[in-house]
């Protein structure tokens, strides 16, 4: 890897930041993941690149970013053509990217990061120096403040994606290319960075591609669009010209439009009549790191119900999920199922039908290696007909009860023997809630992050059974951290905020603004 | 003088004398762990180091050679971890442990011709020189390895926090994702890390043949290299701290040898597994289920 002279840099982040793809192509084999695309991102301007997982996003930009250079087709940086074969490449033309997985070091102070992420760190760093530069940058170049003593991993989500756009601008980045930014912000804070965005890019200070499947961020925050389907270019065209339909049509390929779950039908008779199916008493929780994670949370669960959490991820939600699932204990407080203390056994599971459907299935609730079918059956195996005496498996039957379930479930897979780790991410998801959905005396279901990474038809799909399960009377517990999703399949919203409960409303009366003030914590 | 000052004297004494070899192996193995690599093989670089150090100080008459090459054969060692454990489906714990056999079994081979002949040993600083006393002359006796050791952690610790290679270390060993992101490679990073750190760990074998017990044996090294490995959780992947540390567990060492020369016979073999019952309660301590630990080095043997 070269180094850049300084005067060198200096006249290629001068150049004006524009952006020109011409018939990308990028080929894995006889896989054509991108497939002659092109798009123009004028200086000073918000492109938005739309299109479900696996519609090759991440491809084309990966390319531009150097990562896996583009099989054919033409850069464009400021009206050059550029050859873009590295990383470095594309920092050497000014072009940043801002991850969807924060880059920073967790144990390294802002700083540290910051200087880290120079191309030319200095072989013996003088931190008193950098210091004093990087709080001249902070005053005078930089929009928004960040705490340069503290260390990464002490940052609220909000505060590490404002480091990692701050990372870009400190290196001068002109053409900033962000994957899904505002996933782990609270409504406030994406407002906040996208606003901050949009106003460098109107003082030409920088052009901004943008990744999302937002349709909100699109219409308030994007000059034009590009839509990719399977690789293709669906559409584009300027955000002013379009409106959410056309977008949606472009994205499915116009064949099936996004059909919005038909609203749940809000519960009619009020919870407190229903029979409590789950009762959390004043639970704490200890972290991995030993501090409490989650404090003093209480609430009730209804049959026939679906209660949301709502919050930024990393409020204590995982830890709250893990000790609902009995992956992790509890330091005080109690579960209660339909009035009975609850303790995870598998007893308890089985008596009370108490299933729970973590996040990262693979990794939370599957054996990886195992067979498709087997892991369907990880409830039931050693029940009749799957065991005799409770201890003899009878995989025929193991095997013969998956297939009726991979059909009504429309699980993509080479058959019932696949491993469960060779299906894609929502095809793992389709079984595992195959699985905690098809016994059928279910009473209480608890999700996290159902349709994480799913495309809209998977996502649709999920809310479907969910909502089914709830109006055969299973009191369903929502934890997610997509606040849509929750406005959409919930009758009943809690907000979690700091390992704490710190807001209720019903979902038919939910104020989006009230709710986004406690997320922050600031309720 | 009494035996209570006898007694501490020679602990004192003990702790630079004993702790030298934990010194370098534990240094290195923070090093090469602050890449994100656990070497377990240190074991065996530190034996070979040995037995290097003492048959090229014997064929050469001078035993600074016996130190170079010693870290010569560390740093192929090193090299050896860095490739095996970095190719696709490995892990860092059996590469290591083969590694170990591997290193001690080289030894043990090639070595068997010099457990006999008497090597050049590395000479001692006479820092007790003013002293009438010969207990306070022996004890004052030190190595020049012991200060090379007391820079080395004083250095690393700078290395680590001021210097392009050492904050590309940490950021392989704390967060791969992050470091690939910045066009860090891992590869090269994580072996110059492990090379490196095996190189240390070699020297520190080189200390225990060409000075202190300055001689060549199979059972050289007591399982010096894997308690280093324990030294470093207990030192938080802190350099100085794994200063500390090493003296400490020198001292440990020799609290057996020193109460045996003050005349205290009770429980000597007792004494003598202080060091292994100090591993042990450091990992009693520092182990814990319910949460990590706080300065490890995050992607730490994940695989990633």
């Amino acid at each position: 890897m070269t180094l850049i002279p300084p005067e060198n840099l200096e006249r290629f982040t001068q150049a004006p930041a524009s952006l020109d793809l011409y018939r990308i192509t990028k080929k894995f084999g006889d896989f054509t993941a991108a497939d002659e695309i092109s798009l123009t991102v004028p200086p000073g301007t918000v492109h938005a690149l739309l299109g479900e997982n696996g519609a090759g996003k991440s491809t084309l930009v990966k390319c531009v970013m150097g990562f896996h250079p583009a099989t054919s087709g033409e850069i464009m940086v400021g009206g050059h053509v550029r050859e873009i074969q590295h990383p470095s490449d594309a920092r050497k033309y000014g072009i940043g990217m801002v991850y969807q997985h924060f880059t920073l070091v967790p144990s390294m102070t802002v700083t540290e990061n910051l200087v880290l992420s120079r191309p030319d760190v200095p072989a013996a760093v003088n931190w008193k120096r950098e210091t004093a530069r990087l709080e001249e940058f902070m005053a005078t170049e930089a929009p928004f403040k960040v705490p340069l003593h503290k260390r990464a991993s002490e940052l609220a989500a909000g505060e590490k994606q404002k480091t990692e756009i701050l990372k870009q601008l400190y290196l001068k980045s002109r053409i900033l290319i962000l994957d899904e930014p505002t996933s782990v912000l609270t409504p406030a804070e994406a407002t906040e960075v996208l606003a901050l965005l949009r106003q460098m890019t109107v003082a030409g200070r920088l052009s901004i591609i943008i990744i999302t499947h937002k349709f909100r961020e699109v219409f308030s925050f994007a000059d034009d669009v590009t839509v990719l389907r399977r690789g293709k270019l669906a559409g584009q065209g300027k955000v002013k010209d379009l409106d959410r339909d056309s977008l949606a049509a472009m994205m499915m390929g116009g064949t099936s439009s996004a059909k919005p779950v038909p609203s749940a039908p809000r519960a009619t008779t009020s919870t407190s009549s229903r029979r409590t199916a789950l009762r959390v008493k004043q639970l704490s929780v200890l972290g991995d790191n030993g501090l409490t994670a989650v404090k003093d949370v209480s609430f009730e669960l209804a049959e026939g119900e679906v209660l949301g959490i709502a919050g930024v991820a990393g409020n204590g939600q995982r830890e709250l999920m893990e000790v609902l699932g009995g992956q992790r204990p509890a330091a005080t407080g109690s579960l209660e199922a339909h009035g009975q203390p609850y303790h995870g056994t598998r007893r308890d599971i089985l008596a009370h039908q108490f299933h729970t459907l973590p996040e990262e299935p693979l990794r939370n609730a599957c054996a990886p290696m195992l067979s498709m079918a087997e892991n369907i059956a990880l409830r039931t195996f050693d029940q009749p007909p799957q065991a005799r005496w409770k201890w003899l498996l009878n995989f025929r039957a193991i095997r013969k009860s998956a297939l009726p379930l991979i059909e009504a479930y429309s699980i993509k897979t080479r058959g019932p023997d696949t491993p469960i780790r060779d299906l894609s991410g929502g095809n793992v998801q389709r079984a595992i809630l195959a699985r905690e959905l098809s016994t059928l005396p279910l009473k209480i279901l608890v999700v996290s992050e159902p349709c994480f990474g799913l495309d809209f038809a998977a996502t649709d799909f999920v809310h479907q059974k969910i909502t089914e399960a709830r109006d055969r009377g299973v009191a369903v517990l929502v934890v997610s951290s997509d606040l849509d999703e929750l406005l959409k399949i919930t009758d009943r919203l809690l907000v979690m905020s700091g390992g704490q409960i710190t807001y209720e409303t019903p979902t038919a009366t939910a104020d989006l603004a009230v709710i986004g003030t406690h997320m922050a914590g600031h309720g | 003088m009494d035996s209570f000052w006898l007694v501490t004297m020679a602990i004192l004494a003990g702790a630079v004398r004993g702790g030298t070899p934990f010194l370098f192996v534990s240094l290195g193995e923070c090093l090469t762990e602050k890449s994100g690599k656990i070497n377990l093989g240190q074991e065996g670089s530190l034996l070979a180091g040995a037995m290097t150090a003492y048959a090229v100080s014997y064929h050469s008459g001078s035993p600074w050679y016996g130190v170079l090459a010693a870290m010569g054969v560390g740093m192929l060692l090193g090299l050896l971890f860095a490739w095996l454990s970095q190719l696709p489906r490995t892990n860092d714990i059996a590469v290591g442990i083969a590694l170990m056999l591997f290193g001690s079994g080289i030894a043990f081979f090639f070595g068997k011709p010099y457990i006999q002949p008497s090597a050049p040993l590395l000479p001692g600083i006479p820092l007790g020189a003013w002293s009438d006393s010969t207990q306070i002359q022996a004890a004052l006796r030190i190595c020049p390895l012991f200060f090379l050791g007391l820079l080395t952690a004083y250095f690393l610790a700078w290395f680590l926090r001021s210097t392009r290679w050492g904050l590309q270390i940490r950021a392989a060993g704390d967060q791969p994702s992050a470091a690939r992101a910045l066009g860090i490679s891992l590869k090269a990073v994580r072996t110059w890390a492990a090379m490196a750190g095996s190189g240390l760990a070699a020297v520190g074998g080189s200390y225990l043949s060409l000075y202190y017990p300055g001689a060549w044996t199979e059972a050289i090294s007591g399982g010096q290299g894997l308690m280093a490995v324990a030294l470093v959780i207990f030192a938080r992947w802190d350099p100085k701290m794994c200063l500390v540390a090493s003296l400490l567990f020198g001292g440990a060492q020799s609290v057996g040898p020193a109460l045996q020369a003050a005349g205290i016979q009770t429980g000597y073999y007792l004494w003598n597994a202080s060091p292994y019952v100090l591993t042990l309660i450091v990992m009693v301590i520092t182990c814990s289920t319910k949460k990590s630990l706080a300065g490890a080095p995050g992607a730490l043997a994940t695989g990633e």
